[in-house]
């Protein structure tokens, strides 16, 4: 895995720490090809599997076309499912490889996803020297990537179960708030994992959501809350835990 | 807390719980930072009369010279951070004009200069030329149809 924020609070689990956000390349877009293009060697190289034993890849990014991972990992040789999700591509990407190998299609399956912070703004906002303010809801990108191999063999950790969200739209406008605008569909979620499975929320040493921000996850504490499920002790966000909101002022995280 | 069913809820919970931009910092901010923008405007100005230059050529001059430090500020990835201080300080004056013409140029350089820098110049600029443009020939219109009315009269 690989991480531009090497003063975040997480630094120290990554892999690797980038300097700058460009990393030798021209474009902002040719660093987060290379950057997912590293990243997918590494977990490769750490797994010790032939790169021809991996059956099938699902990849994706937030850039249109998905041209980061496509193009980052047109050298793999490995058939390619380009894959969006947005905020939840990495996600959907294990559940996909889950899906797969349980299905017996392939024994290893490759998941990978990618994101750029200049990317980014450069496709859904402003240009990085605009000089507007960002208003305290506002989030932002993680520039990073990171990738799993989804085996049927293997010591774990397991994928034992999978939940896949519905489109839940409570009518949230404002672009600079996704954690209000993403924070009803993550309960919807939890809701119906919770009912499938007839598990508590107490049932799980963690519960996490991916980039809710500080305000989504808020957010979600208190409509659990209304629905009957306390979720204030084991469940935290992603976003919340990558950015130090204070020192790196990410506003609200990712 | 009661359980939300509707949208209108839901969007009046969320305007409850999110924190608001901190208003009365970002007017102060703003009202001095563009008073000394255009501070800055009326002593080249003066200094141009001074030089016995008329009113047009001194406005002219003026413009000019902000453009021209919004726009190295802008290069300098200073300008950003004036702006995240000041807001519309920096902004509204002819100053922030420049930046919204100067940062896509520099963030499309990337595309090429045909349709990187000269296609994608005026994304932020564009609306603001449009309908500028588009206000001052209106005005010209009824500004014409009044002129001719008062002609007519005499």
């Amino acid at each position: 895995m690989v991480q531009k924020k090497q003063n975040g609070p997480l630094a120290s689990y990554f892999d690797n720490c980038l300097e700058d956000e460009f990393w030798g390349e021209k474009s902002w877009e040719k660093a987060e090809s290379k950057i997912i293009k590293e990243t997918v060697n590494m977990v490769i190289s750490k797994s010790g599997l032939a790169s021809d034993a991996i059956d099938y890849c699902f990849a994706g990014d937030l850039l249109n076309q998905c041209i980061s991972s496509s193009f980052g990992l047109r050298e793999l040789n490995i058939p390619f499912f380009g894959i969006f999700g947005a905020c939840s591509t990495f996600v959907e990407a294990l559940m996909l490889g889950a899906i797969f190998t349980e299905a017996g299609a392939g024994e290893n399956i490759l998941c990978a996803a990618s994101s750029h912070f200049c990317s980014a703004e450069k496709q859904f906002r402003f240009p990085l020297e605009l000089g507007n303010q960002r208003p305290p809801s506002s989030q932002w990108t993680v520039t990073g990537s990171g990738a799993a191999i989804v085996s049927k063999n293997g010591k774990g950790p397991f994928i034992t179960c999978i939940t896949p969200g519905k489109i839940v739209d409570m009518g949230i406008k404002d672009a600079n708030n996704m954690g209000a605008a993403m924070a009803p569909a993550a309960l919807d979620t939890l809701l119906t994992h919770f009912k499938d499975t007839g598990r508590n929320p107490s049932y799980y040493d963690a519960i996490f959501t991916g980039d809710l921000g500080h305000i989504g996850k808020e957010i979600l504490i208190e409509l659990a809350e209304t629905k009957g499920y306390n979720i204030k002790s084991n469940y935290n966000d992603c976003g919340v835990l990558i950015f130090d909101k204070e020192k790196q002022d990410t506003h609200s995280g990712r | 807390m009661k359980p939300i069913e509707t949208k209108k809820d839901y969007q009046d919970y969320v305007d409850k719980k999110s924190p608001n931009s901190p208003i009365i910092k970002n007017c102060f901010n703003a009202f001095w930072v563009g008073g000394l923008i255009c501070s800055i405007g009326q002593i080249i100005f003066n200094y141009c009369k001074f030089r016995g230059m008329d009113v047009q050529l001194s406005n002219t001059i003026v413009s000019i010279i902000l453009i021209g430090i919004s726009a190295f500020l802008t290069g300098l990835n200073l300008f950003n951070k004036i702006g995240k201080f000041a807001g519309a300080g920096s902004l509204v004056p002819i100053t922030g004009f420049a930046n919204s013409i100067v940062s896509p140029a520099m963030e499309y350089k990337s595309e090429g200069y045909v349709m990187g820098v000269g296609g994608k110049m005026f994304t932020v600029a564009g609306p603001v030329l449009v309908f500028g443009i588009s206000a001052s020939i209106v005005v010209g219109i009824v500004y014409l149809i009044f002129n001719t009315q008062a002609i007519t009269l005499v």
